[in-house]
């Protein structure tokens, strides 16, 4: 028998709590431009380093520096930039628009705006994207229509979903868009699937995964790993660690040590980290990952290191958890800010055209919500028939719920 | 005695059994530090240290298994799944472990937890938060099924629950967590302060699992119902000025059939009320043993009300949430016949 202390369970908690200082010293960040880039068919042994690490591109200073840098052009960044800002003035809308009770829930993407805007635009239109709640980046970047969006949060005469789908919920095969479950981390393993369907048809689409750091720890996350590398799926599986699940700190779903991108190296997936909240770093590594995916090298994981500014969702209150001034000592700074920095130091954005866009963003917000108003919100004005609850369930109406649609006086 | 909602009995259900034995731990997630998304266990690692009251990593086939594997050590858990709609990951666990880990190892291993979640609609949840699945545990042998309907029950249920020797899963209508509610949408839910279930013993009391509850007397129809739709049916009831006798189940599994026999043998006509959806809901299982025990007493069919076969929807919840029109439709036809 050995002769040892008594067990005691470790809890994880995090490093402060509200009324402490934050305190992110346990954030190791890469320099900007340090990481190597390697080709993309490197054995994913060679690359264990990645997982460990954080890609990233734009300096203090707002320079582009090291081998990530230049996959994009001024006018792509100032879209990316246009699409960030529209994403964070659609935000402020709708959650007023909550707030004014003209839905029932709303979740936002502030401090997140570059992983799903920048990634969107690595895919090729037919690319299939299986996303969580908080990658409405995805559509704006695609120019999905905010009418449409709204009207979906709205759940109005004219939303998509008949008013079935809990407010961000939407759907858009068109925009490579898969139905978003409320039920984490079952989309992740379907990604997979769907990949999978695209190299047994010999086609060239691929698909994307998404997930947060806490609903990795869901069975279905690790049921993807299994079996995106054992059929070497084109599927590019993606972890947003913005910090916070719920209430819960990511040390809860990652224990003690590695790195969410870690995961991966125990299934040969080639990881990398890179730095969420710089656009032009998700950019390239998003690309490097669909290039890898489209020459049949199979599966890339990348974690985005970025930080949930807002609530978790509008029925959360962030402050009973940890330091209200948490956000602003995030030491990766703010996405739009970033890349605003970025483009004026390469003479291509000014200020002045900085607040200019703003104000023609939110005047464009303002006019699609204007519109979509106009078909009604969730309590006010037109709103989808009673008769749609019943529609849909199959794809011909049996007589048992047809019985019933008439009972409902339908 | 205090005056609590159902969120503060459920809560004082775990303290008072915290505080009695030591062996009881509760976790889920956001459970621990920030008291659960509901705080219904707000205050508990404060009070009781973080290795009785912590946060789980999001996955519900670990709590509900690490869960049995402390019940085998000889704890006792009482777990929370965030929502209801959330326990399909932990499914297999419930139901080829927990359920028969007893059975299966002639006693030689048992498995006493608690699986507490919210359940039902009316919060505008949309399909992942409004889902009421007693159905799918009833259907499951060796586990325990509650669902009360205010907060004096919740607690004494609870308390019952946390100290069964067997796995018991605990709903909890989100609906009522403030307060009873008669199912008119456009009425606000009145606090549980002025009713008189939200009056509760602050210390320990139990009720007995497998009992049900009349919640009014009546002789000329039979209502039976449990959750949320017990408070419907009262308004039911009340609206039509229907003179029924409205039984609350409160343990749906096992069920305290003595109560519903001798009920519906006295008025000879019965209504079953609940919002999960009608085809193999549980009010299927309560029609067919009306029929058996009190085939000749009926002087009408027995009638369902339900939610519909569909999911639930997020814009038209008050549509498909049975309300007192509903019921009161459904006791107009059982009264006419
Ligand atoms: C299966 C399941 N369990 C629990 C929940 C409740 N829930 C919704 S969001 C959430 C936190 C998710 O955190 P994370 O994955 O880190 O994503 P983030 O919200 O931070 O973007 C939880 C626990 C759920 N939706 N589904």
């Amino acid at each position: 028998m050995v002769d040892s202390a008594r067990l005691s369970l470790h809890v994880p908690e995090p490093a402060v709590r509200p009324g402490g200082q934050p305190d992110f010293s346990n954030v190791k960040i890469a320099k900007a431009g340090s990481v190597p880039r390697p080709e993309v068919d490197v054995a994913s042994e060679d690359i264990r380093d990645l997982a460990y690490s954080i890609i990233r591109v734009l300096n203090r200073e707002g320079e582009a520096v090291g081998p990530w840098a230049g996959s994009l052009s001024d006018e792509a960044l100032l879209t990316g930039l246009r699409n960030m800002m529209k994403l964070r003035a659609f935000d402020a809308r709708m959650l007023m628009a909550q707030r004014q009770g003209k839905t029932s829930f709303y979740m936002q993407h502030l401090g997140e705006e570059a992983v799903s805007c920048a990634f969107r635009k690595a895919l090729e239109k037919g690319d299939m994207n299986f996303p969580t709640y908080r990658q409405a980046g995805l559509l704006i970047a695609d120019d999905y229509p905010m009418v449409e969006m709204m009207n979906q949060i709205y759940s109005n005469e004219s939303d998509p979903l008949r008013g079935r789908q809990l407010p961000i919920m939407y759907s858009s095969k068109e925009h490579g868009f898969f139905t978003i479950s409320g039920n984490l981390a079952t989309q992740y393993v379907q990604a997979v699937g769907w990949a999978m369907a695209s190299a047994i048809k010999n086609d060239s689409r691929i698909a994307a995964a998404w997930i947060g750091d806490g609903s990795t720890a869901e069975s279905d996350f690790h049921s993807a790993l299994v079996f995106a590398s054992t059929y070497k799926a084109p599927v590019i599986l993606n972890i947003v660690n913005n910090q916070w699940a719920i209430s819960t700190f990511q040390g809860i779903a990652r224990g003690g040590s590695g790195t969410f991108a870690a995961r991966g190296l125990g299934f040969g997936i080639p990881a990398l980290r890179v730095d969420g909240n710089d656009y032009l770093a998700v950019h390239a590594v998003a690309y490097w990952a669909a290039e890898r995916a489209r020459r049949n090298l199979g599966p890339t994981l990348i974690e985005y290191v970025t930080y949930r500014v807002g609530a978790h969702s509008t029925s959360d209150d962030p402050s009973a958890y940890r330091p209200k001034t948490e956000s602003e000592a995030w030491p990766l700074g703010d996405p739009v800010l970033r890349l605003k920095k970025h483009l004026i130091i390469k003479g291509a954005w000014s200020e002045e055209r900085h607040v200019q866009a703003e104000a023609e963003i939110m005047d464009e917000v303002i006019e699609a919500q204007r519109q979509a108003e106009a078909h009604g919100t969730l309590h006010a004005g037109g709103r989808p028939s009673v008769r749609d609850i019943f529609e849909g369930v199959y794809a011909e109406m049996p007589p048992h719920i047809r019985r019933q649609r008439q009972k409902a006086g339908y | 005695m205090a005056r609590m909602t159902m969120i503060e009995a459920v809560r004082s259900a775990m303290d008072v059994s915290m505080a009695r034995d030591d062996n009881v731990v509760v976790f889920g997630e956001d459970v621990g530090y920030f008291g659960g998304v509901f705080r219904s266990t707000q205050g508990l690692q404060a009070k009781y240290g973080r290795t009785r009251c912590f946060d789980t990593p999001i996955s519900e086939s670990g709590i509900v298994g690490t869960a049995i594997g402390m019940a085998a050590y000889g704890l006792k858990p009482c777990v929370e799944i965030q929502f209801a709609d959330y326990m399909y990951p932990a499914y297999d666990q419930l139901t080829q472990e927990a359920a028969r880990i007893r059975y299966r190892s002639n006693g030689d291993f048992t498995c006493p937890i608690v699986v507490r979640m919210p359940t039902g609609g009316g919060i505008f949840g949309g399909q992942t938060h409004s889902q009421s699945p007693e159905a799918l545990f009833t259907h499951v042998c060796g586990l325990k099924v509650i669902v009360p309907s205010n907060p004096y029950d919740a607690k004494g249920l609870l308390i019952a629950a946390i100290e069964d020797p067997d796995p018991v899963m605990f709903l909890e209508p989100k609906r009522l967590y403030n307060g009873p509610f008669d199912g008119h949408h456009e009425r606000p839910v009145t606090p549980w302060s002025k009713h008189d279930l939200g009056e509760v013993p602050d210390g320990h009391y139990t009720i007995p699992i497998g009992k049900a509850e009349v919640r009014r007397a009546g002789s000329a129809v039979t209502v039976v119902a449990y959750g949320t739709m017990v408070h419907v049916a009262l308004a039911a009831a009340e609206d039509a000025g229907i003179d029924a006798e409205v039984i609350d189940l409160r343990s749906l599994l096992p069920l305290d059939l003595d109560t519903i026999v001798k009920s519906v043998t006295k008025t000879g006509r019965c209504v079953v009320v609940h919002e999960a959806t009608l085809t193999s809901g549980f009010g299927a299982e309560v029609v067919s043993l009306v029929q058996e025990h009190c085939f000749y007493h009926l002087e009408a069919p027995v009638v369902r009300v339900a939610g519909w076969d569909t999911p639930y929807p997020h814009a038209q919840e008050w549509d498909y949430f049975p309300g007192p029109g509903r019921v009161g439709r459904a006791l107009a036809e059982v009264m006419e016949a």
